[in-house]
C-alpha cells in the first residue's frame, strides 16, 4: 500500500473534494502555525467555509471557558468582523482582548432561545464577508449542523460552535454525530511550572475527536498568546505569554 | 381647568392638590368655587389640547407603531402588533413610553389589550402607570370597570346608571334586544368592539411630510409570492422617491389593508439610514410570513415613517481588495428579529463589573482596548458567590477553597491584585477594597477569587471570600 505515490493520493483527494462540493469556490484554510497539528488536519489547517465544534472537558463542559478562549484565538487570527451568538451573557471580554480579539470586531447577538442562536448563526454565515461566526449552544442536532455546514460552505465563512451544557452529565451528547468538519475537546491541564511561586502559562489538552477525511489526535498545548496563537507545550516554563517585549522594561 | 359646554361651566381637569381637597372632574364650576376657598380656575383651551395631542400622536408614530391615531379628547391609540419586538417586547415598550412621559413631567397611563375598547377602558381605570392585559383575558380585565368607560354618549351612560347598571360585566350579561330597543345599536356595538367580536380598524394619522407609496389591487391578493413581488416593487418606488429628496429610511412600515376592513402593519427598522433595495427587501421579506391575508389584501401601503438625510458616497473601486465588510444590514436583520445586538467597549473603571460597557452594534469603532497586565477570566459570574476558604491573613492566597459544595486544594496562586472601590460613584465604596487572586487547583482548573477587604482593616470590607470568574 505504501508504494502508492503521494501524487496519486493527492489527485484522488482533489477529485473527491470536487465531487463533494462542486461549484463551491476554493476557500483555503487557517493554519495553527504548529506543524504537528497542521499536518494532521486535511488541507493543513482549519478549513474556512466549514463548521468546527469545540467543547470543554470536566467542569469545562458547563462553563466552556477554555473552549471559548480557544475559539476566540482562532477568530482573532481571521480577517473581518466576527458575529458571536449566545444565550448566556457571561463572557468577559477583556479576556478575549488578551488573546488578540479587538472588541470592535465582535458583534454579539444575544437571544432568549437556543433555536434562535442556530438561526442567527445561519444568517451570519450566509451573509458572507465575515471572518467567523461563533455560537454558544447546548444542543446541535444533525439537521441544524448540516444547515450550518452548508451555509458555511456557500460563503466560505468559518463557523465555530462552542458546546456548553447545563450539567456535566448531559455532555455525553457530544458523542452524537453531527455534520461538522472537525470536533475538538479542550480541557484544562495544570499550568506550566514556574521557578517561582505563581501560575504559569495555562496549558490545555487538545483532543481532535473527529476530523472529516482525517485522523484523530491529541496534543498538549500552551494556551493562546496575545495574538491568538497556540504552541505545543514542551513542559518547560521558559516561555512568556507575550510575543512582544515586557511592558515593564528593566 | 374649566370647560364650557353650552352655558354649563364644569371642571374638566384638576391637579393633585385640588383632587385632594375634593374637587371632582365633572363638577359644576360654580359649585366648586362655592365649596373650596382659594380655588384657582383656568379656562380650558380645547384647540391647544388637540394640537398637543396631535404632536404626541405623530411622535408615537415615528417611535413606536405604524398605526397610531388620536383617541380624542385625552388619549392616543397604538396598534403595536408587529412593532413591539423592536422595543424588546410589550413590557419594555410600555415602561419606556411611561418613562418618556415622566421625563417630560407628564403622567401617562399606558395599557395594552387585545382590542381598542379594552385598552381604552383599562388605561383610564388603572391607578398605576402601566398595565398589560394578557391575550384572551379581556373579559376578566374589564368586567368590573364602570360603564362610563364604554365610549358611548353621556346621555346613554346616565340613563343606564339610572337603570342600575354599574359595571361593564353587568351590562354585557344583559340580554341585548331590550337594550338595543331602548338605547339604539350603539351600546351593543361598543360592547362587541371591546370584546373583539366586531373589528374596529384604527385610521392611522398621517402628515404630508411622510414619504408614502401605495398600491391598490382590483382583485384581492393573498399568496405569499404575490405579496413579496408587490412589496419589492413598492420598495423600489419608495427608494426612488427618497433618492429625489436625498433621504435614507430609518424606519419603514408596510400597512396591509384587507378586504374585511382590518389593517395589519409590519415595521422594519435600520441602524443607519438606508436606500438600498436589496437590504430593505430582505428586511420585509423576513416578516411577510407574519402577514395574514385572510380573505385577501386589497391595498398595500409603504411609508417611510422616519427618514434621515443620506448623502451619496462614491464607492471605492474594486481594485482595492481590502475593503471592510459593512455589517449594518446584518445588524438590522438581527434587530428586526428581536435579538439583542450589541458590541462591547472598554469603560475606564478598575472595578471588574464596570469595566465592560455595551454599545450600539452599528456605532463607530472604539480604538481603545483594555490594558491589563494581569490575566482576566473568560467567564465572569453574574454575582460573586461566597466561598469557604482557609487562608493566612493578610496577604496569602487560600490553602483550599470550597465552592458549590466542592472542595479544591490550591496548588499555586497569583496575587493579590488590589482593586479599590470608586468613592466618586458611591459613598459606600469609600474605603472598599478587593484583593483578587488567581488560583489553580490540583486538576488544573484556574479560578478567580477575591477577598472583600485588605485583610487588616475591617473598614475596608467584610473579609469574606468570593468566587468571581473562571479562567481557561
Amino acid at each position: 500500500m505504501s508504494a502508492v505515490p503521494a501524487h496519486v493520493i493527492a489527485d484522488l483527494r482533489e477529485r473527491i473534494s470536487a465531487i463533494e462540493r462542486h461549484a463551491v469556490r476554493k476557500v483555503g484554510c487557517l493554519p495553527f502555525g504548529v506543524p504537528q497539528i497542521d499536518s494532521v488536519l486535511p488541507g493543513g489547517g482549519l478549513s474556512n467555509g466549514a463548521l468546527h465544534e469545540f467543547a470543554g472537558g470536566g467542569s469545562g463542559t458547563v462553563d466552556g471557558a477554555a473552549a471559548a478562549l480557544f475559539a476566540a484565538g482562532i477568530a482573532a487570527r481571521t480577517k473581518g468582523p466576527i458575529v458571536w451568538c449566545l444565550t448566556r451573557p457571561d463572557l468577559f471580554f477583556p479576556a478575549l482582548a488578551q488573546v488578540g480579539l479587538h472588541s470592535d470586531r465582535v458583534i454579539f447577538v444575544e437571544s432568549d432561545k437556543e433555536e434562535d442562536v442556530l438561526a442567527n448563526m445561519e444568517e451570519g454565515l450566509s451573509f458572507g464577508g465575515l471572518g467567523a461566526v461563533v455560537g454558544e449552544i447546548v444542543r446541535l442536532p444533525m439537521t441544524a449542523s448540516r444547515r450550518l455546514q452548508l451555509s458555511a460552505e456557500r460563503t466560505g465563512t468559518m463557523a465555530l460552535t462552542i458546546r456548553r451544557w447545563r450539567r456535566q452529565t448531559e455532555a455525553n451528547d457530544f458523542g452524537q454525530p453531527t455534520a461538522s468538519t472537525t470536533r475538538w475537546r479542550v480541557s484544562v491541564l495544570p499550568s506550566e511550572e514556574l521557578p517561582v511561586p505563581g501560575v504559569g502559562r495555562p496549558r490545555w489538552l487538545l483532543e481532535l475527536m473527529r476530523s472529516r477525511a482525517g485522523e484523530c489526535a491529541e496534543f498538549e498545548i500552551g494556551a493562546c498568546d496575545d495574538k491568538g496563537r497556540i504552541h505545543l507545550s514542551t513542559g518547560s516554563g521558559d516561555r512568556s505569554n507575550t510575543s512582544r517585549r515586557s511592558v515593564y522594561p528593566g | 381647568m374649566i370647560a364650557k359646554s353650552g352655558s354649563k361651566r364644569w371642571v374638566s381637569a384638576a391637579d393633585p392638590a385640588a383632587r385632594k381637597a375634593g374637587v371632582r372632574v365633572g363638577m359644576q364650576a360654580a359649585k366648586a368655587q362655592a365649596l373650596f376657598r382659594g380655588l384657582m380656575m383656568v379656562d380650558a383651551d380645547p384647540a391647544a389640547d388637540a394640537a398637543a395631542l396631535e404632536r404626541i400622536t405623530l411622535w408615537a408614530l415615528a417611535q413606536y407603531s405604524p398605526i397610531v391615531a388620536m383617541d380624542a379628547p385625552d388619549g392616543i391609540v397604538l396598534d403595536t402588533e408587529g412593532a413591539d419586538h423592536l422595543q424588546g417586547g410589550e413590557l419594555p415598550m410600555v415602561t419606556k413610553i411611561s418613562n418618556q412621559f415622566f421625563a417630560k413631567k407628564l403622567t401617562a397611563r399606558v395599557a395594552v389589550a387585545d382590542t381598542w375598547g379594552a385598552a381604552h377602558a383599562c388605561a383610564r381605570a388603572i391607578s398605576r402607570e402601566t398595565l398589560i392585559v394578557p391575550a384572551g383575558e379581556i373579559v376578566r380585565a374589564v368586567e368590573k370597570l364602570p360603564i362610563s368607560l364604554l365610549r358611548v354618549p353621556e346621555k346613554i351612560i346616565g340613563d343606564l346608571q339610572m337603570l342600575g347598571f354599574k359595571s361593564i360585566g353587568e351590562l354585557a350579561n344583559t340580554p341585548r334586544a331590550p337594550l338595543t330597543l331602548r338605547f339604539g345599536p350603539e351600546v351593543g356595538r361598543r360592547l362587541d368592539q371591546m370584546f373583539g367580536r366586531t373589528p374596529e380598524p384604527i385610521d392611522p394619522i398621517r402628515t404630508r411630510e411622510l414619504i408614502e407609496v401605495a398600491r391598490a389591487f382590483a382583485e384581492p391578493i393573498g399568496a405569499a409570492e404575490t405579496i413579496n413581488k408587490y412589496v419589492g416593487r413598492l420598495i423600489a418606488q419608495l427608494i426612488d422617491k427618497l433618492q429625489k429628496e436625498g433621504l435614507g429610511v430609518r424606519r419603514a412600515d408596510l400597512i396591509v389593508e384587507k378586504v374585511d376592513g382590518t389593517h395589519q402593519a409590519v415595521r422594519a427598522g435600520t441602524a443607519k439610514p438606508a436606500r438600498d433595495v436589496v437590504w430593505l427587501t430582505k428586511l420585509f421579506r423576513d416578516q411577510t410570513q407574519k402577514i395574514e391575508p385572510g380573505f385577501g389584501i386589497e391595498k398595500l401601503t409603504l411609508v417611510a415613517v422616519m427618514s434621515e438625510p443620506l448623502e451619496d458616497v462614491q464607492k471605492s473601486s474594486s481594485l482595492v481588495e481590502d475593503e471592510v465588510t459593512d455589517v449594518t444590514p446584518l445588524i438590522d436583520i438581527y434587530g428586526n428579529r428581536g435579538q439583542r445586538v450589541y458590541r462591547v467597549a472598554p469603560v475606564a473603571s478598575d472595578v471588574t463589573e464596570r469595566s465592560v460597557g455595551r454599545i450600539d452594534a452599528a456605532s463607530d469603532p472604539v480604538e481603545t482596548t483594555w490594558i491589563h497586565h494581569w490575566r482576566r477570566p473568560v467567564r465572569l459570574l453574574a454575582q460573586p458567590e461566597q466561598i469557604d476558604v482557609m487562608a493566612l491573613m493578610p496577604d496569602h492566597p487560600p490553602v483550599w477553597i470550597m465552592w458549590r459544595g466542592k472542595r479544591r486544594k490550591v496548588k499555586c496562586a497569583d496575587g493579590p491584585e488590589r482593586i479599590f472601590g470608586e468613592w466618586w460613584r458611591r459613598s459606600s465604596e469609600y474605603e472598599a477594597v478587593r484583593d483578587y487572586f488567581v488560583i489553580e487547583d490540583d486538576a488544573g482548573e484556574r479560578l478567580w477569587i477575591f477577598r472583600s477587604g485588605n485583610g487588616v482593616d475591617p473598614e475596608t470590607g467584610s473579609h469574606r471570600w468570593f468566587m468571581h470568574g473562571i479562567f481557561a
